[in-house]
């Protein structure tokens, strides 16, 4: 076992890190699917294609905007578009869809990535993009011996700030109790005289701003391209189904899991470390078929 | 009993369609017996998916993995060993159904939407290992040049062998359907819980059927290798497996020819739409939203609803 000796307790520190920091990405966009699959009951292939339109969006912006602030007016930019692309679709094909049953509305929102997807390739061409990392976050700091990215810090912050403030949204606003309701039944949410399409759009809209969030976080440390949605969303599904299907806490117990093994595996394993998170998928579905924490399902 | 599976005239047209689709090659330039040749080979698979999909109720998501492990199962075996060439052609549905069986073992514990997660974690991971074991697989490159033996050594032998093929496994899975496995089968889609009071073993049935429809995606596999002469990773993609399911909804989910026809579609909307414009997904994603929001129960579905003859709709099937 040769790769062994490499590993120190630095090493393994500063890879748990960016565990973590890969783990807060994913934890915002499975939050928005999440909380789409709770509340809509729809499992949302196109999360992953509004994903993509948010990294390509903040390419965008930031080359717009430029300079030190462009890529912050770009986070804040981004989501803004996803939702008004999400808001769009939802209400003009969406809602006239609630009805159906789950493999039809499965396949719409396939087709909706097989458009949006190219409506990407379309408004942003086929190059690869990137986007520079703000300069307030770049470089590392050093403590024990391993380095930390300073973008990754960051990372780990608005992960646990975007958990607050959902925390916040759900259990504290009263469209948050009611988008709750309606997870559980919306029939009687609707006899209440509530107004539950609106609720199904504010939680769609919600959900797509938070994978354009995500998209603009991934966007200063992977090269922007088309098909990075494909792998995103696969992985978005198998962290939502760990979790508990639109259990918000379980998208971020998945993404725990998810980031940490994938992180921890190229310690020990770099060819193969993308087989350890789904490994940890297979022990926990086996384990617990119906995800780690409650399903609203 | 094959009295009351087949009418005549069924036999009559399907054999006449045969016999017009092994003249065509005479005719026809060699682009379109080539892309005639895919449309087979997808038309096997999408039939071999909806066999367990459309029949059999089970969420199959990743069903592109035993297209892909038959494929692969080929190719490695011509490739790295001396084994003669027909143990490769044996060797490649068996690994499937096997690699079917295996998946399935785990996934028919859980149910709907979780039995399809499972699988795709499962799929995924075969793939991850596929895409990543240069060595073995040729990891994202694949194989290719794959050495055919010579009754397969030009383009139309490769038509011939394909068309037969997959006319012999259609027959077939048309006579399992008609079974009593098959009705079984269909009878857990429409009502689990009283096929299992009656004293079906559900879960084993249903695995049962997972290795029929395994078995059927590697020969789909292997029809692809003798088409292509080369593999990769995307065969295992689950992208090519919601392609597939894509497949049997343009068709019609509960008709026996339905996938077929869905395969037909798609392969040619790729080919000849993509070569005008690289947005072709675009306009299939259109299509699938109208189809979606008028056609339901897919073209074929349509038209087999249009000439039933009234109160015996078939509309409220699947609706669980």
């Amino acid at each position: 076992m040769g790769f062994l000796p490499n590993i120190g307790p630095a090493e393994v520190l500063s890879q748990l890190l960016v565990g973590l920091s890969r783990a807060m990405i994913l934890f915002t966009i499975c939050a928005g699917l999440s909380f789409v699959l709770g509340v809509l009951r729809v499992p949302n292939i196109a999360h992953g294609t509004l994903y993509m339109i948010g990294a390509f969006a903040t390419f965008t912006f930031s080359k717009y905007f430029g300079g030190a602030s462009g890529f912050w007016i770009a986070l804040i930019l981004a989501p803004l578009v996803v939702a008004l692309v999400g808001l769009v679709a939802e209400r003009t094909l969406f809602r006239h869809l609630y009805q159906r049953e789950h493999l039809m509305l499965l396949l719409f929102t396939f087709a909706l990535a097989m458009i949006l997807g190219d409506l990407v390739k379309i408004v942003w061409g086929a190059e690869y993009r990137s986007v520079p990392a703000p300069d307030l976050l770049k470089g590392s700091i050093t403590v024990l011996g391993a380095s930390f990215p300073r973008y990754n810090l960051f990372l780990i912050f608005v992960g646990l700030l975007v958990a607050v403030s959902l925390w916040l949204f759900v259990t504290r606003t009263k469209i948050g109790k009611i988008s709750r309701a309606a997870a559980v039944d919306r029939d009687m949410v609707g006899l209440l005289g509530i107004n539950v399409s609106r609720v199904f759009a504010a939680a769609f809209v919600i959900g797509c701003c938070l994978a354009g969030l995500g998209g603009a976080l991934v966007a200063p440390t992977v090269s922007i391209t088309l098909g990075m949605d494909h792998s995103l969303i696969i992985e978005a599904f198998l962290i939502v189904t760990i979790g508990g299907l639109g259990n918000m806490w379980g998208a971020l117990v998945g993404s725990l899991i998810f980031g940490i093994t994938q992180s921890l595996g190229v310690l020990v394993f770099p060819q193969f470390a993308i087989v350890f998170p789904y490994t940890a998928v297979v022990i926990v579905l086996l384990l617990r078929p119906k995800g780690l924490l409650k399903s609203v399902w | 009993m094959f009295k009351k599976l087949v009418s005549a005239p069924g036999i009559g047209i399907g054999l006449l369609f045969f016999v017009v689709l092994l003249a065509l090659p005479s005719f026809l330039p060699r682009f379109f017996v080539y892309i005639l040749g895919l449309i087979y080979v997808t038309s096997l698979l999408a039939m071999s998916l909806n066999l367990l999909v459309g029949h059999g109720g089970l969420f199959q998501f990743h069903h592109a993995v035993f297209y892909g492990v038959g494929a692969y199962t080929l190719a490695l075996i011509l490739v790295k060993t001396s084994l003669p060439t027909w143990v490769g052609f044996l060797a490649a549905p068996i690994a499937a159904a096997l690699f079917g069986v295996g998946i399935g073992w785990f996934c028919v514990r859980l149910t709907q939407l979780y039995f399809g997660m499972l699988q795709i974690s499962l799929g995924s991971l075969v793939w991850a290992i596929v895409y990543r074991w240069y060595k073995f697989t040729g990891g994202d490159d694949g194989i290719h040049g794959i050495p055919m033996p010579g009754f397969l050594s030009t383009l139309n032998q490769s038509y011939y062998f394909i068309l037969v093929v997959m006319a012999v496994s259609l027959v077939l899975l048309y006579l399992i359907l008609k079974s009593p496995f098959g009705s079984t089968l269909q009878a857990i889609r429409d009502n689990p819980q009283r096929c299992a009071a009656v004293g079906v073993n559900v879960k084993r049935h249903q695995l049962r059927a997972i290795a029929v429809g395994t078995f059927f995606a590697g020969i789909a596999g292997v029809l692809f290798v003798v088409l292509e002469r080369s593999v990769f990773p995307d065969l295992l993609f689950w992208v090519l497996s919601l392609e597939i399911f894509i497949m049997c909804l343009l068709g019609g989910w509960f008709t026996f020819a339905g996938p077929v026809l869905g395969a037909a579609i798609t392969v040619s909307l790729r080919t000849f739409v993509g070569k005008y414009t690289e947005y072709w997904t675009l306009i299939l994603g259109v299509l699938l939203i109208l189809l979606i929001f008028f056609l339901p129960e897919g073209v074929m579905g349509y038209f087999t609803n249009l000439f039933k003859p009234k109160g015996k709709e078939t509309g409220e099937r699947g609706k669980a």
